[in-house]
């Protein structure tokens, strides 16, 4: 008997689309896919959004998300096609021998259950398990994982645990009912680079011990390459390059698995300061109503002209919350900030228009920061009115130079954002912030939603743009690579303080504090066995202390 | 503290100022209107001499504001006061309706509240398929007939023609609760056909919009059944907005059934209001008005606290 677990052939996946002012069709999203999965084996699916990764791996299951349909081909699991089999059947098939891992272990557990209620409750209902050795094995699960208190952790509602536990325990809820397989979908993605590392660790180690085999789909490429024997990269429905995961890593054959690898080219040159600060942030303490803490402990940053400050942190270390401050939506408690050479109103209400014009500000989900029902036209035209009372003629001509700065042009000033592309919205709303001739723009992660490639095309956008325009950009992100590429200095925070700052190269070179070493070294690194070189080093450090 | 014990004893304040203020509202507005008790009581004999002694002996002289606080000191001891029209004591009076008005929609409730919440995770279940339009096209249709229609085509077709249930729903303390709730079959069924499309809608809307969460998936690729799903995951999470619109349904059972008490000429509190205002008995009025907006008030009240209940994140605080 051949050890396939896992047997895809020419799997052909369609959905229907109700794009705007068209009636809805069928199309195809996956176009032929087939690979194989050993038992105990992991297989990486790669590739962008849109890629099919997600689709193929429910597709595992019988699955189909929202409109989604498998419309040809085949899956086998165990020895049978479970596109032709029966209903009864399918349900023994999820939970039982195939269980999935989502993105966001946070939406994915119901509020209203405890944690141990949801874990078991695949193994319970399979009948795989008595409920008391469903729960046993839970907990040996949990500590496995490790999961602080793992006798009671299962006790608490998702609520109330941390984005990484819940990570883990959504692994010990696949892993309980001992299935045969296990699609992990992006199960780190939403975590901190800090706790992807502990959460990669313990799938990695979950898997070894378990001898499950799984499909494990990512969008980067240096994270599958530390959990999977071989991978498959997807684009657009279709098999760029399947083959194991040393090949693929360190000898690609296809351009773009090529690209994939090598991303982030950008280079950028560190600018020297300016004796005039175009934004000075001064003893900046604030706390959110409410609240009895502060979020933000004494933050003192400048950011000069035409120049690059990346704030950067982890979730909760009050980066955003700083955005909040200098924009006026959230005043200060305490400390003050100066602004083109004059002191800002703490609060928003008591700024000028002309304070408001110069300090623009970009999201990171485009999508919903602009109105669905208005052109793109009408979205970069409006700052021109309120700011400089265009119209007519003149208003079009500045709006199609703007287009020809984003690189869209004139074609798109009718069109719609739901017609756009995730990367073609943030242009636009680039444009917007650009329409009102900012000294500056404080950009909130706004490529954290994008595809490496896209996000790519944006950094590369914005830098050309701040030697066009001289703005400056206070740059939020949680993503080294990207601070590598755009900024001028760096201010890393963590808990609410910056813990280092100052340029570029300055921050970016040892000796490191505690923190941003951390940092530093958790960002998965495009090479085979960087996670156990990491572990390793950390377990070496910490028995040294 | 508990944030839960804050929350809730915050809603049971907010609900005794509302109600404070509802009392107020209905006596300024009973004030407001043409005419006062005196002249309601005199008729046609009110002379100016007749009327300025009658008001002189039932204190209607004195400031507004006294009387309305006289008159809210006797309901917070229990004295509604007495009725203009047959000199009893309007507590009497009331308790009896109202314990038959209660004890109508009670029943109403009992059966409306299962059938609507069943029936909306019927239309889940099957939604968009026939079971789900055959579910809503009936209920909306009965909800746009007006109840009374509704009430006389059921004492036709049922009590007279079939020979079921009895036409007039006569009820009094001799019966048994056998024949009680077979006197008030018809008007239970008339309620729970004008109640059931909200909740039933409300139920449907509510889950549906649960059903796209990420959890709901994770329940189906458990391999669950479809029922298991909206049952176990779906449910729960629906309870704030299907105990809403519950509460203000159970409500409308309570303070709205005037048309059918008098289609079935049933002894409730609806019947008894209905008379008192042709008859302009203030006292009454006023009455029966503060016990509608307790009502009203306390079944809001109880659904906000289910609501608060409800939510893992309230009552298990990190």
């Amino acid at each position: 008997m051949s050890d396939t677990l896992l047997k895809v052939r020419d799997l052909k996946i369609g959905a229907t689309v109700y794009p705007p002012g068209e009636k809805p069709h069928d199309i195809e999203i996956v176009h032929g896919v087939s690979f194989d999965l050993e038992r105990g084996k992991v297989l990486g699916l790669i590739g962008e959004s849109g890629a099919g990764k997600s689709t193929i791996g429910l597709a595992s299951m019988a699955y189909g998300r929202g409109g989604v349909e498998i419309t040809g081909g085949e899956v086998w699991v165990n020895g049978r096609d479970i596109l032709k089999t029966s209903t009864g059947d399918i349900r023994k098939l999820r939970g039982g021998e195939v269980t999935y891992v989502s993105q966001s272990a946070a939406a994915s557990f119901n509020p209203a259950k405890k944690i141990m209620d949801q874990v078991v409750e695949a193994a319970v209902e399979q009948k795989k398990f008595s409920r008391k050795e469903a729960e046993a094995r839970a907990r040996e699960l949990f500590a496995k994982l490790g999961l602080p208190d793992p006798d009671n952790i299962g006790d608490r509602y998702p609520h109330q645990v941390s984005g990484g536990q819940l990570q883990r325990c959504m692994t010990a809820l696949a892993l309980c009912p001992e299935p045969d397989l296990v699609v992990f979908d992006e199960p780190t993605t939403a975590l901190d680079v800090t706790t992807q590392i502990d959460v990669l660790m313990a799938i990695k180690e979950a898997i070894a011990d378990t001898g499950v085999a799984a499909l494990y789909i990512t969008h980067d490429l240096a994270v599958v390459a530390q959990v999977s024997d071989d991978i498959m990269v997807l684009r657009m429905g279709n098999t760029v390059e399947y083959g194991h995961t040393d090949q693929i890593i360190n000898n690609p054959q296809e351009e773009y698995t090529q690209a994939l690898v090598s991303v982030r080219s950008i280079e950028h040159e560190e600018k020297k300061p300016t004796p005039e600060p175009v934004l000075s942030v001064e003893g900046i303490t604030a706390r959110y109503k409410g609240l009895n803490f502060d979020v933000l402990h004494n933050v003192n940053v400048d950011l000069h002209p035409g120049q690059t400050l990346a704030v950067v942190g982890e979730s909760g270390s009050g980066k955003s919350t700083l955005a909040r401050v200098i924009t006026g939506l959230l005043p200060p408690r305490d400390g003050e900030i100066t602004f083109a050479g004059r002191k800002l109103s703490a609060d928003l209400k008591g700024r000028t228009r002309e304070d408001l014009r110069e300090l623009q500000m970009i999201y990171q989900m485009a999508d919903v920061a602009m109105n669905p029902r208005q052109t793109v036209g009408t979205i970069i035209g409006r700052p021109l009115e309120f700011y400089f009372n265009m119209r007519g003629a003149e208003k079009r001509k500045r709006i199609i130079e703007l287009l020809d700065e984003i690189e869209l042009g004139e074609t798109f000033i009718d069109r719609y954002p739901a017609e756009l592309s995730g990367g073609q919205k943030q242009r636009v709303c680039i444009a917007r912030s650009l329409a009102a001739k900012p000294k500056m723009i404080i950009c909130d992660e706004v490529t954290s939603a994008l595809d490496p490639l896209v996000a790519d095309g944006i950094l590369k956008l914005l830098l050309d743009l701040q030697k066009i325009e001289d703005v400056a950009y206070l740059f939020i992100t949680h993503d080294l690579a990207t601070v590598r590429a755009i900024s001028d200095s760096i201010a890393v925070m963590y808990q609410g303080r910056v813990v280092r700052y100052g340029s570029k190269s300055e921050v970016l070179s040892p000796p490191f504090d505690d923190y941003t070493d951390l940092l530093l070294s958790s960002v998965p690194e495009m090479h085979l066995g960087w996670l156990e070189e990491v572990v390793a080093h950390r377990k070496m450090e910490s028995a040294g202390n | 503290m508990h944030p839960i014990i804050k929350l809730v004893s915050q809603r049971l304040a907010l609900g005794f100022l509302l109600l404070f203020g509802a009392s107020a509202l209905i006596f300024g507005l009973t004030e407001a209107l043409p005419g006062d008790a005196a002249q309601a009581v005199l008729g046609q004999a009110a002379t100016p001499e007749a009327l300025a002694n009658l008001r002189e002996e039932m204190g209607l002289n004195r400031p507004a504001l006294t009387r309305y606080f006289e008159w809210l000191g006797g309901i917070v001891q229990g004295d509604l006061g007495t009725s203009l029209t047959n000199k009893l004591d309007i507590a009497e009076s009331v308790g009896n309706r109202l314990g038959n008005t209660l004890f109508l929609a009670f029943w109403a409730a009992i059966v409306s509240v299962p059938l609507a919440i069943f029936l909306g995770l019927l239309a889940v279940r099957y939604r968009n398929r026939w079971p789900d339009k055959l579910i809503s096209a009936v209920t909306l249709t009965t909800i746009s007939i007006p109840e009374f229609l509704i009430g006389y085509v059921l004492v036709y077709f049922v009590a007279v023609k079939l020979g079921m249930f009895s036409p007039l729903a006569m009820i009094n303390d001799s019966m048994t609760l056998g024949q009680k709730l077979n006197s008030i079959a018809l008007p239970v069924i008339v309620l729970t056909l004008v109640v059931l499309a909200h909740m039933m809608r409300m139920t449907r809307a509510a889950i549906l919009n649960v059903m796209q969460s990420a959890y709901v998936e994770t329940a189906e690729l458990k391999g669950l059944s479809n029922f298991q799903v909206i049952y176990r995951h779906a449910f729960p999470n629906a309870v704030a907005p299907i105990v809403n619109v519950v509460m203000l349904n159970l409500a409308y059972l309570v303070v709205g059934v005037v048309v059918v008490e008098v289609v079935f000429v049933y002894p409730g509190m609806g019947q008894y209001l209905v008379d008192h205002v042709t008859k302009r008995d203030v006292p009454v009025v006023l009455a029966c008005g503060v016990i509608f907006a307790a009502i009203y008030i306390g079944l809001n009240m109880v659904a906000d606290i289910v609501a608060i209940l409800a939510n893992p994140r309230l009552r298990h605080p990190k």
